[in-house]
Parts: structure tokens; sequence; C-alpha cells
């Protein structure tokens, strides 16, 4: 261990002080080693407090890469760190805030957090920096989450009302799930039929009746029997396409929001690559809360992450934005799209037709389902429907949504023939 | 067999004489999967130099390049290793026509001499000019089943055939892994790496790559092209040019012997920059022209 290197991370001072440093480096290499260790230790469990997945192991490895690079300069060291903590692209603002603030002087730091969490939210321009400060904050001291609290909100709805002023940030209240709906949720998810049930992926399993043979089973049998060798067969292994849901959540869908969620819980929880969003005025991806196995818990912390319920719904604007940020990551696999929204967009439609072209041409199957639910006020001329229309492989509309079981019945309903989405928006026309 | 650079500096060095202008953050990373016998999970949009820096790898190192280029599906028998069945069988049929034994049989069938080798399998092989390069590309376009495998290979460097036993290489290999994204990989996979996400160099580092790459550029023309993609960058594209897309681009240009760029240039060319129809109905024409506009205002300014 090479520890001439290692002294400068002794005092994470960067810079200052170097002098009294090296008259005290003299001394125990033990010690010196041992303190690395503990502000690297230190250091990790702040990020594993701020969200960053940081175990154990991490610390070890990040000992062994610091030895390995050696510490000569603060950029190098930053990076080294880095290359082992960082896992994801969105790691990266909340591990550059915790290393400058925490090597700066973690001693001083509980000191310091008062001082520097107001300079820090100005650097942080975006609304998403801030609430990341605000973890990391929550993460280096405790006690400060509370108060920053109010605050937090406020610089929320301060960058919501420059976005729509026709936003609602509304709380979301439901009731708690009994163990006899669970059970009918679990058997309903089990006769979920989607028009396309499975598809054949590139990797067999053994079949009797399969169409390729599999000589590696063939010749592992011959040896076994000898004499005549058996032809084994294989056929490709089947399973569900992935499975992306973008979910309504405004103003004239709140009726059906708990049926929706619930049917989005069940089915993230019953099959893998299943990807969940909602929208209204904006998108939010509720994936990681729904793979919580606990269905109110799940909805709980849904409630708490989407704060647009029961507003307007820009269904363009939310589209444009999956198909921006998400549709590249999930809609590769040949992933089947359902969207649930009855069409009645605030935007009139505005950029409705090009977002939803996109999306079609992007995924393997788009199931439109449409809750009519204002069935004797419906407006089969709303702009939003009209520009939808043309771009979907399937339209299932669904009248009085009363439950789980029907919501099912509806999505496993034979598929259509060809064109009936458009014959019915024909006759839409005509009735108009 | 060229020796693995000993500093941040060196490894810098050591790219830069392979063409490959990289950051100091890059060069770290590399560093310490070199140093440390960990894989290197780079991620990034496409276009952005991940699998170039494997090849470079290889090349200043001297070492042997192996690429596994990954696809849904990908199993074992395409990844690791095979017996070859045909002449297995054959063996089979002459070992009991000359009345062998049948224990016998099973020992020579299952031997070296059938088996297949695989990209993976190769990477654990000793190798007179050191160990290889391993480069898994794209990793995330194969399934999550062929990355649980990779977590055996990637921590042991080990390859487990069932016939043999357990082939453990005494060199582990360098291994650089690239995801273009197109879903997320596992954490307990990149876990076992050191992480970088491969952005797009600034303007400088972009001038210095054309350089490397297009020399035949005049740096006028040079300095346009990045100007010009910079601020492409900054727009609300679907997909954004990648630095080959820069150097493709570039290239076209020369070939059409264009010395500067004039917005007749750019509308025939676009779509070596664009590589989506969107992107280039909204960019072809006055969009080009005026962001053109602003690109000779401050090339001007730079040299005056």
């Amino acid at each position: 261990m090479t520890n001439e290197s290692l002294t400068p991370a002794l005092t994470p001072h960067a810079g200052k002080g170097r002098d009294r440093r090296q008259r005290e480096g003299e001394g125990d290499s033990s010690a010196k080693h041992g303190r690395l260790l503990a502000n690297l230790m230190h250091f990790a469990r702040t990020l594993r407090a701020a969200g960053l997945p940081v175990g154990p192991g991490k610390v070890i490895d990040a000992v062994a890469a610091v030895s390995a690079v050696g510490i000569t300069n603060r950029t190098d060291f930053y990076w080294t760190l880095h290359a082992v903590f960082v896992n994801r692209p969105d790691q990266r603002l909340i591990f550059d805030q915790a290393f400058h603030v925490f090597w700066r002087n973690p001693d001083l730091l509980k000191k310091m957090m008062g001082l520097v969490l107001p300079e820090m939210r100005i650097e942080g321009i975006e609304d998403q920096g801030t609430a990341m400060v605000r973890r990391l904050a929550e993460a280096l001291h405790p006690d400060i989450g509370k108060e920053g609290q109010a605050e937090e909100s406020e610089t929320e709805i301060d960058a919501a009302m420059s976005f729509s002023d026709r936003e609602q940030l509304r709380g979301m209240d439901f009731e708690k799930m009994s163990l006899e709906e669970l059970a009918r949720a679990k058997a309903a998810i089990a006769r979920l039929r989607l028009p396309v049930q499975d598809v054949p992926t590139r990797r067999f399993a053994p079949d009797r009746h399969g169409a390729r043979a599999d000589l590696r089973a063939t010749l592992r049998a011959a040896l076994r029997s000898g004499g005549l060798i058996e032809l084994k067969r294989r056929s490709p292994r089947r399973r569900p396409p992935p499975l992306v849901v973008l979910c309504d959540i405004s103003g004239s869908m709140s009726r059906y929001s708990r049926i929706f969620l619930h049917f989005m819980h069940s089915v993230t929880n019953d099959r893998d690559r299943v990807h969940t969003f909602v929208f209204g005025t904006r998108l939010t991806n509720i994936t990681r809360y729904l793979r919580h196995r606990d269905v109110d818990l799940a909805l709980e912390r849904v409630a708490e992450a989407v704060t647009d319920w029961s507003g307007g719904t820009r269904i363009g604007h939310a589209l444009a934005e999956f198909n921006r940020l998400w549709s590249r990551r999930l809609l590769g696999q040949g992933a089947i799209v359902l969207l649930i929204t009855d069409g009645l967009d605030r935007d009139a439609g505005a950029g409705l037709a090009h977002e939803m072209d996109r999306l079609h041409r992007s995924c393997r199957r788009l199931i439109w389902l449409n809750p009519l639910l204002r069935y004797d006020g419906f407006e089969p001329k709303s702009l939003g429907m009209k520009a939808m229309m043309p771009y979907v492989d399937e339209f299932r509309p669904v009248h009085n949504l009363e439950s789980l079981e029907a919501l099912i019945a509806v999505l496993s309903a034979p598929i259509m023939r060809r064109g009936t989405a458009a014959a019915w928006h024909g006759n839409q026309e005509r009735a108009a | 067999m060229a020796a693995i650079p000993s500093s941040v500096d060196a490894t810098l060095a050591l790219l830069g004489s392979a063409d490959y202008v990289a950051d100091r953050s890059l060069a770290t990373a590399v560093h310490l999967a070199l140093h440390l016998n960990r894989p290197l999970f780079l991620e990034g949009e496409a276009g952005v130099g991940k699998t170039e820096i494997a090849k470079v790898l290889a090349s200043a190192l001297k070492r042997r390049l192996i690429r596994l280029q990954c696809y849904e599906g990908l199993d074992v028998a395409s990844a690791v290793y095979e017996w070859d069945y045909a002449r297995q069988m054959i063996e089979i049929r002459l070992a009991e026509a000359a009345e062998e034994d049948r224990s016998e049989i099973e020992g020579t069938i299952f031997s070296d001499r059938f088996l297949i080798k695989r990209p993976l399998l190769q990477a654990l092989e000793p190798d007179i000019a050191g160990a290889p390069v391993l480069l898994i590309d794209e990793l995330d376009r194969t399934d999550e089943p062929f990355e649980a495998y990779l977590l055996e290979l990637l921590s042991d460097f080990q390859v487990t055939i069932p016939e043999i036993g357990t082939i453990h290489a005494e060199h582990p290999p360098i291994v650089i892994i690239t995801s273009n994204r197109t879903r997320e990989i596992h954490d307990a996979l990149k876990r076992r790496c050191f992480y970088y996400w491969v952005d797009y160099p600034t303007a400088a580092r972009e001038l210095e790559i054309l350089k490397r790459k297009a020399p035949g550029a005049s740096e006028h023309l040079s300095r346009e092209v990045v100007e010009f993609v910079q601020r492409l960058r900054t727009m609300d594209l679907f997909k954004l040019p990648g630095i080959a897309e820069t150097i493709d681009w570039t290239e076209a240009l020369m070939q059409l012997d264009v010395l500067e760029l004039t917005p007749h240039a750019i509308n025939d060319t676009l779509g070596v920059l664009l590589k989506y129809q969107d992107d280039i109905a909204r960019l072809h024409g006055s969009e080009a022209a005026r962001i053109l506009e602003q690109v000779k205002a401050e090339t001007a300014a730079a040299q005056a």
C-alpha cells in the first residue's frame, strides 16, 4: 500500500493546510489509513442516506480504487470515487453535490449545512436539482428535513404555476383494500388476456413435438442408451411482451382512478417487464412505487409522488414527454402500449396527432381503453379523440366501469375486426 | 506485451497515442478498470465513442480484441461454447464399429477436440500478447437471463462446462461493456463494474477529435461544423447527433468540396447528421439557415 499517495486524503481539505498535514503525516501510517477509511465510510453512508445504492462492498472498492490512482489532485480523486459509487446517469448530480459538500470539510459539515443549503438552492436551477439537494441535506443532517419541507413544497408550487396555471396540485386518498377485494383482484388479473398474449423468444425449451432438433440433448441421451440415436426436439420459449401502461388521472377520470391503480398494481406484480405512467398535466413514472407487494402501501406512495391528481389533461404534452424520455428505453423490445384516457384534452388536441403517430410507430401494438363515463354529455367530436383515433390499433370503449373485473373483461375481449376502430369513429361522425 | 499505464496521465497519453481524445474523467475510469481488473461499464447515447474505447485499448496495448455483439436470445451456445455435434456423432459411430468401451467414448467426445470456443471462452484463454480485451457490445440488447449468466464470468472470470469442469482465466481479460440504455441493466451487474457515462464532448474536445479523425478538413470548416453540431445539441431534437455523426458529416462535406457551410450544403447533407425524419423536416430550410447565421457570427467573433 502506497501510504505517501494517500496522505492528502487524510484531511479532506484539499489544497488548504498542506504543510500542517505533512508535519503530522510523518507519524503513524496505519492511523492515516484508518482516517481515510473512516472518511470514505462516512462519505459512503452519506451517499446511501441520499438514496444511492451504496453497500459495504463499495467502501472496500473505493479504498482499493483510491490506492490504485493515488491522490494527487482533487479532479482525479473526484472521478475515482465517481467510478466506484455512481451506477446510473441520474445519480451523477447527487454524487457531485455530496462530493463538493463532504470533501470540503466533513467535520464542520453539520455547522455548515445551515449556511450551505440556501446557497446550493440558488445553484440548483432546475427544480429537479433542488429536490435532490433536499434529499442530500436530509441525509447529511436528518433534523433539518422537517423544516425544509414547507419551503420545498413552496418552490415546487412556484415551478408548477409557471408550467400551467390550470394545473391543480391535489392529494389523493384511496380507501384501503379489503382482503376479499384483494383475492378477487388476484383472480381477475389471472384472467387477463391481452390481444398479444405472448411472443416467442429466441430461447428454447425441450418439447417432444418441437420443430427443431436439440442436438445437445440428443447426444447426451445417445450416450446413455447406445444403439439407435433418438432425436430430441425443442421449441422456442414464449413470454409476454413488455407492457407499458399510460393512464390519465385528470379530473374527468378521477372516478376511476382507484380501479385503474389497482389494475396497474396487480398487473405490475403479476408479470415482469411492466412499466406504468400516470399523466394529467405532467407525466409521472410510478413503476417503482407499484412494485411494492402491498397494494395499500404502493398506492399511498403513488398518491404522494403524483402531484397533478384530478386536474386538467394535456395528453399531447404527456405523450411528447414519454416519446422523448422513455420510449427508447421501454419500447425497444416490442412492447404493447395500453393508453387509458377519455381523450378529453385541455390543449384541444394540439400536437397530439403527431405524438400519437410516433408512439404508434414505436410499439408493437397500441391499445386505447376509453371509459366513456360522461355517457350522456359525451362529445364525439372531441378534438383530442379525433386526433388520436387514426393511430390506435385497437379501441376499447367501456361504459359503466364498476370494478377491476369489468376492466379486465373489456381488455380480454376478443380482438375487434380490423378497421373497427375507424368504423366506430365514422359512426360517431355521422351521428354528430 | 505493452505494459499497462501506471497513472491517469499515462492512460490519457495512451488513449491519445491511438487518436482517442478522452476526458480526464474517462481516463481515470479506464485506469481504474485496468489496475483493479474490473470491467468498465460504459453507457451513453449512440455514437459517442463507447465501442471505440475498447478498440483503441486493444490496439494501443497490442492485445487481442474479442468482441461479443449482443442480441436478444443470445445464449451460452453462441456466447461461450458449443460442442461440435456432427463430429461427435461420427466419432460415436466409429467407436461403436470398433467396439470400444462406452466410458472411453464419453471421455473422447467431450474433449477439447470437439469444443467450439465462442468469444467469452476465448477471452479466458491465456494469450502470448497478454490478457485480451473483451468487448461486450450493446448489452442492453440481450435479455435478463444472459445478464445473470455474465455475473459469474465477470466476478470470478471463470466458466463452468459440465462435461469438462471449470475453466479459470489465469490473467483476467480487460472487459469493456457498452450499453445504449434501451433498457436498464440490472444493478447486480453494474455493481461489479466501474461505471462511466459517456457524454457528448465539449466544443474544444470535439474540434480536437475532428482534427484527428478528419485530418483533411480545413480549420475553418471544422470550426463551423463543430459550432453547428454543438448548437443542434442544445435543441429539443428526438435524436441528437453524436461524435460519429459529426465526423461523417465533415467527411461528406469534404467529398462535396464544401469549403464553408452554406444553407444549401447543409440542406443537402442533413441526412448524415440527423436520422429522424421529424428532426430533418424541422431543421430543413429556414431553421438551419438561422442556426448557421449564429454560427457564422460566433466563428467570426472568435477569429477577430
